[in-house]
């Protein structure tokens, strides 16, 4: 079987790289503008904000694994919706709570241990107020 | 078809293949003539945060297009038909999509529901089927035209809508899927798509999360969420009922938080066991094929979510959930035992083997990268870049059933 010659395997490379790295730009501006805006707003009561370093990561954990079971754009799969307007009727304290805890009985789990609970409260108000992945 | 394979006629097939695709083929077939080859060694890999798939080719470990366009992919699967040339993906966003693996494009595309987790196609590639979370239940489409041509909303006894998962194809024309929040299976036949009969199997037990047909075609196997045990069906029993196996293989032990549900799919025939992922355990399960007892249980590095029988079934390769997602053990299975470990990355998310099981590719997301290893000696191979690589799906799987 012959292979498909060298110089269509590179031009389609080329092709693929040039697209992916307009994402990448398009994807790093979105992730700073969600970043600034995290870090412009009050924060509740005594605690203190994760660095923006930390911020960055729990937001990949949340687009990533949480979105494994919430959906990637967080509209719902296996896992409930998490879009600010069905998390209006609870607070952050409540959302941290759910994300420390689980949800005993459903596929929710506990992640205390791996999230702080700064960090959760952090995920909580930034599910509030709606991420543009 | 004959005709085209001369080379007197090549110009004319890649005229044909790119006027079939549009005219704007950007990929493998095109008029500068570099267009005829087979589709046995090619694959695609889903690059979940882009909505774009890779298409590529087995033989030179190489990406030959990227492919845009797919919509949500998060958790998106794909099935190839029969003749290896399409492929259809199942979005997160409920889209159905037909691409063209010969002019690396789109030929067809529908969004059928609010959210989807996955699909199948059957024996005699007419129908596909979409398992559904919003609206839930399944639907049945026309391969040609992606006309739908079921509907089979899934209403538990309750009266109440549930999601669908574990859904596979079966001989002749037939579907199963469970019902996550309906606790039944139903098996669909489809012989006359627009009168279906439907078996229903209520209180198989709490919360299927998965299902997988054994490569023969004779077990459904729903995985448990909610209990300490799978149950089973014999399709090939005069009257089939389901039957609850494992019963307690947690041993009453408190299970660990479950940060990513394991998969079912991969389990094939490992010789005469099946090796499954222990939920919410760091361990792999050996049971015996035919009867479902157990045959052993091998400790593994974290909670497995994918456990990959290789095409020949000495070994199963296993990758883990979060936070123990950067690493791949492969278990022999004649002796039940780890014989390798390795981290590929941040994210291990999916592996393929090649047809015959020389190689495995492997998707880990947070490096953006697909690594290439051989099965003899561990050796990484080669590498391909990709933007948040997730499942890696090669062509052999148009002829395998219950995938």
């Amino acid at each position: 079987m012959p292979r498909p010659d060298r110089s269509s395997t590179d031009r389609c490379d080329r092709t693929g790289s040039a697209a992916a790295g307009r994402r990448r730009l398009g994807l790093a501006a979105g992730l700073i503008a969600t970043l600034a805006i995290a870090a412009a707003s009050p924060v509740s009561s005594a605690r203190s904000a994760p660095d923006p370093a930390t911020q960055a990561r729990l937001i990949h954990l949340l687009v990533q694994d949480c979105g494994s079971c919430h959906g990637l754009t967080l509209k719902g799969g296996l896992g409930a919706p998490l879009l600010p307007e069905t998390l209006a009727d609870r607070d952050a304290e409540t959302l941290a709570a759910i994300i420390l805890d689980g949800i005993p009985g459903t596929p929710m789990p506990p992640w205390r241990g791996l999230i702080g609970r700064d960090e959760a409260l952090f995920l909580a108000e930034t599910l509030k107020k709606g991420i543009t992945p | 078809m004959t005709g085209f394979a001369l080379p007197s006629r090549r110009s004319l097939l890649s005229a044909g293949l790119a006027a079939a695709a549009g005219a704007t083929a950007p990929g493998i077939a095109r008029a500068d003539g570099c267009a005829l080859r087979g589709t046995g060694d090619l694959g695609l890999v889903v690059e979940r945060a882009t909505g774009s798939l890779l298409l590529v080719e087995t033989s030179g470990r190489s990406m030959l297009a990227r492919i845009e366009g797919l919509g949500d992919l998060s958790h998106a699967s794909l099935v190839f038909d029969r003749t290896e040339r399409f492929a259809f993906v199942f979005g997160r966003d409920g889209g159905l999509t037909k691409v063209d693996l010969l002019t690396a494009s789109v030929a067809k595309r529908v969004v059928q529901a609010g959210n989807a987790i996955g699909g199948a196609i059957s024996d005699d590639g007419r129908l596909v089927a979409v398992s559904n979370y919003q609206p839930g239940g399944v639907r049945v489409f026309d391969t040609d035209t992606l006309e739908m041509v079921a509907d089979v909303p899934a209403i538990d006894r309750r009266g109440a809508p549930s999601k669908t998962v574990g859904l596979v194809d079966l001989p002749f024309r037939t579907f199963a899927w469970s019902l996550l929040d309906g606790d039944e299976i139903w098996i669909g036949d489809f012989a006359d798509p627009r009168a279906p009969k439907i078996a229903r199997f209520p209180d198989i037990g709490r919360l299927p999360y998965d299902g997988v047909a054994t490569s023969e075609g004779r077990w459904y196997v729903a995985g448990l969420f909610g209990e300490d045990a799978l149950t089973r069906i014999d399709l090939w029993a005069e009257t089939p009922k389901a039957e609850k196996v494992l019963v307690g293989y947690g041993k009453g032990e408190q299970p660990l938080p479950v940060y990513k549900m394991p998969h079912m799919e991969g389990w094939g025939a490992a010789g005469d066991l099946l090796l499954i992922p222990a939920v919410g355990r760091h361990e792999v399960l050996a049971v015996e094929r035919d009867t479902f007892r157990e045959a052993g249980r091998i400790a593994v590095h974290g909670q497995p979510v994918f456990c990959v029988a290789r095409p020949d079934g000495r070994q199963v390769w296993v990758n883990y959930a979060h936070p123990a997602n950067d690493t791949i053990e492969v278990i022999d299975v004649p002796s039940l035992k780890v014989v390798h470990a390795f981290r590929p990355g941040p994210a291990v998310l999916h592996l393929e083997f090649t047809p015959r099981g020389h190689e495995v590719w492997i998707s880990v997301r947070d490096a953006d990268r697909i690594d290439v290893h051989e099965t003899r000696t561990f050796a990484k191979v080669g590498e391909i870049a990709a933007k948040s690589p997730s499942g890696i799906f090669f062509t052999p799987r148009a002829h395998r059933l219950g995938v």
